[in-house]
């Protein structure tokens, strides 16, 4: 066996503490210097410590409404997450038999985790494009007041954006649903079905059980998936943009701590929801073991 | 006897339609219906779309050529200088091959780490998360967070003049090439470390007993055993990074200062002005190309056998 504690051991030891360092050494940085006096600017050395670029970033002075486009992010997270799990974990419990089309749905899933995010944003801005101008020619041609008055769009956040963000996180939950099935026992299932439960009763009460804590795997991805996508989003949200379509203008245009304090608190939320997914992941698997 | 033959075929094959009863297999049928109007209804539609003609505000279906031709305008004109298609997509190419190669040796030697020197499960869930977690935070804030360490007044220059190792603020670290190139390898790294890790995972370790066993030594068993057993994660991980960094607008964009050109830059900007057709043809070809290199790599593996 390879030999424990010996020189490249600690080569590959300190080689790992280099690369965590590296992943998190500069997201480090930036929550350091949030921190700063008034007088802060974007590079060390700190000037100071305080509040002060968060309670400005709340009061919203120079930057754009990031109040909205937060809650707004928050809000398409928590919908993405929602339906990345009922939809994911229904196709997981069909792709456990081979069905008609299973192959090319397969391969659309893999595809879609490859294919270019910006093809893939140009395509459904230019299909909801289409179905505006469909809409109108509809209107105008059977003379429908609704639509020849109030109709403006059909691309939105919740329709062509939640669709787009769709096709990002749908791939990583049914992967990770054939990576639970793949390790199933189905002699659980079996021995219900033989005392007579019905299938929908087979699910509830055993399978569930079983993969509830990857399911918590399944609403991590979804939520933080939607809640940093960026390129797929971005020809699609229409008027509200999301929080991380805000900080990609900010970027530019930002020249004060404001924009780190803002990193600060979206990573914070992140965190958040990844440590509450783990604690929920090791409870769900203590009350089962 | 041929037409009784023919009736019982028929009739099976009637059972046969008529058991498309209530199956397990309609559960994917939500999941389809995404897949079908926003990812294959839109990929269409990008190739209809890219034959149509266009004017300031509008796009008006027809099928012409213009959208290609005028991608490759003068680039078969070996004279001058290189067309701007091909000096983006050389430009894309070179960004690609150093993040691939950059993200593959990281990347091995962390799952390496992680699957043959780390004993305990629980310490490899640990580690493997503590790679895993920044996947989950937001890539911009991860980008700009280089700012502080490589601008002209950054740690890096501070410590590079305070030593003497430079005399004036290297401006070359930030919105340039190395930059971006940063940022890639920083972002993308873990798409290699989770399947090659996996690969290695599902290495047998007798496999590498018997190898020690006869007299290989760590370095043989890395070449000889370990790598090629690796082979499909190794792939797998190349076909993400290398499709991620193809189509890539916004790292190139924010870490190149807004002055480096990508092909999925040109594309943004095409969509910002509505020339949308043209934004389509730029967008196949990308595709193609993307699918090509897949292809190309898919071939040295059989990817089904992965999952």
């Amino acid at each position: 066996m390879l030999n424990k504690k010996n020189k490249t051991y600690y080569i590959c030891v300190f080689f790992f503490c280099l690369f965590v360092l590296f992943l998190y050494g500069p997201t480090f940085t930036i929550v350091l210097l949030s921190f700063q006096g008034p007088d802060g600017g974007l590079t060390f050395p700190l000037n100071g410590v305080s509040t002060y670029w968060f309670k400005e970033l709340w009061r919203g002075g120079s930057v754009v409404d990031i109040g909205s486009a937060f809650k707004r992010s928050i809000i398409l997270g928590i919908i993405v997450m929602v339906l990345t799990v009922l939809l994911s974990v229904s196709a997981g419990l069909a792709f456990r038999k081979k069905f008609w089309g299973s192959d090319t749905l397969f391969f659309a899933t893999v595809a879609s985790l490859i294919v270019p995010s910006i093809v893939l944003s140009l395509g459904v801005a230019l299909q909801f494009r289409l179905l505006d101008d469909f809409t109108k020619w509809l209107g105008s041609t059977f003379d429908i007041n609704y639509i020849n008055e109030f109709f403006q769009t059909t691309l939105g956040m919740f329709t062509s954006g939640l669709g787009a963000q769709l096709t990002w996180t749908l791939p990583f939950g049914l992967l990770i649903m054939f990576a639970v099935f793949n390790r199933f026992d189905k002699s659980y299932e079996e021995a219900a079905r033989d005392l007579g439960a019905t299938p929908w009763k087979t699910f509830k009460e055993v399978v569930f059980p079983l993969i509830a804590p990857s399911i918590i795997g399944i609403a991590l991805f979804g939520f933080t998936l939607s809640y940093d996508e960026l390129a797929r989003s971005s020809q699609v949200m229409g008027a509200g943009n999301t929080l991380p379509l805000e900080l990609k203008g900010l970027t530019t245009t930002v020249t004060t701590p404001v924009i780190y304090a803002l990193g600060t608190v979206t990573t914070f939320v992140s965190f958040s929801v990844i440590g509450i997914s783990i604690a929920c992941y090791i409870w769900l698997k203590r009350k089962k073991g | 006897m041929l037409p009784y033959f023919f009736y019982n075929y028929i009739n099976i094959n009637m059972m046969k339609f008529l058991k498309l009863k209530p199956s397990v297999g309609l559960l994917s049928i939500p999941y389809s219906l995404i897949f079908i109007f926003f990812f294959f209804i839109p990929l269409i539609l990008t190739l209809i779309i890219s034959f149509w003609d266009y004017n300031e505000y509008s796009i008006i279906p027809d099928f012409i050529f213009e959208n290609y031709s005028y991608i490759f305008k003068d680039c078969l004109n070996f004279e001058k200088d290189m067309c701007v298609t091909f000096k983006t997509y050389l430009s894309t190419f070179i960004f690609c091959f150093i993040t691939w190669f950059f993200t593959l040796i990281i990347g091995f030697f962390v799952a390496y780490f992680l699957a043959f020197y780390v004993n305990s499960i629980t310490w490899q869930i640990v580690l493997f998360l503590l790679c895993t977690i920044p996947f989950w935070t937001s890539n911009v804030i991860r980008m700009i967070s280089w700012i502080p360490l490589l601008g002209r007044n950054g740690l890096v220059n501070d410590f590079l003049l305070s030593t003497g190792l430079a005399d004036a603020p290297q401006e070359w670290l930030l919105y340039s090439g190395f930059s971006i190139v940063l940022a890639f390898v920083h972002l993308y790294t873990l798409f290699m470390i989770v399947p090659i890790f996996n690969s290695m995972m599902r290495i047998d370790k007798s496999i590498i007993e018997a190898a020690y066993d006869n007299g290989a030594n760590g370095l043989q068993i890395l070449w000889n055993v370990i790598i090629p057993l690796c082979k499909p994660g190794i792939v797998i991980g190349s076909i993400f990074v290398i499709t991620v960094v193809m189509g890539d607008f916004i790292t190139i964009g924010i870490m190149g200062g807004q002055q480096i050109p990508s092909i999925g830059k040109i594309i943004y900007v095409e969509m910002s002005y509505l020339q949308l057709p043209a934004a389509a043809a730029n967008a196949v070809i990308l595709l193609a190309l993307t699918l090509l290199i897949i292809w190309t790599m898919t071939k040295m593996i059989d990817i089904r056998k992965e999952l």
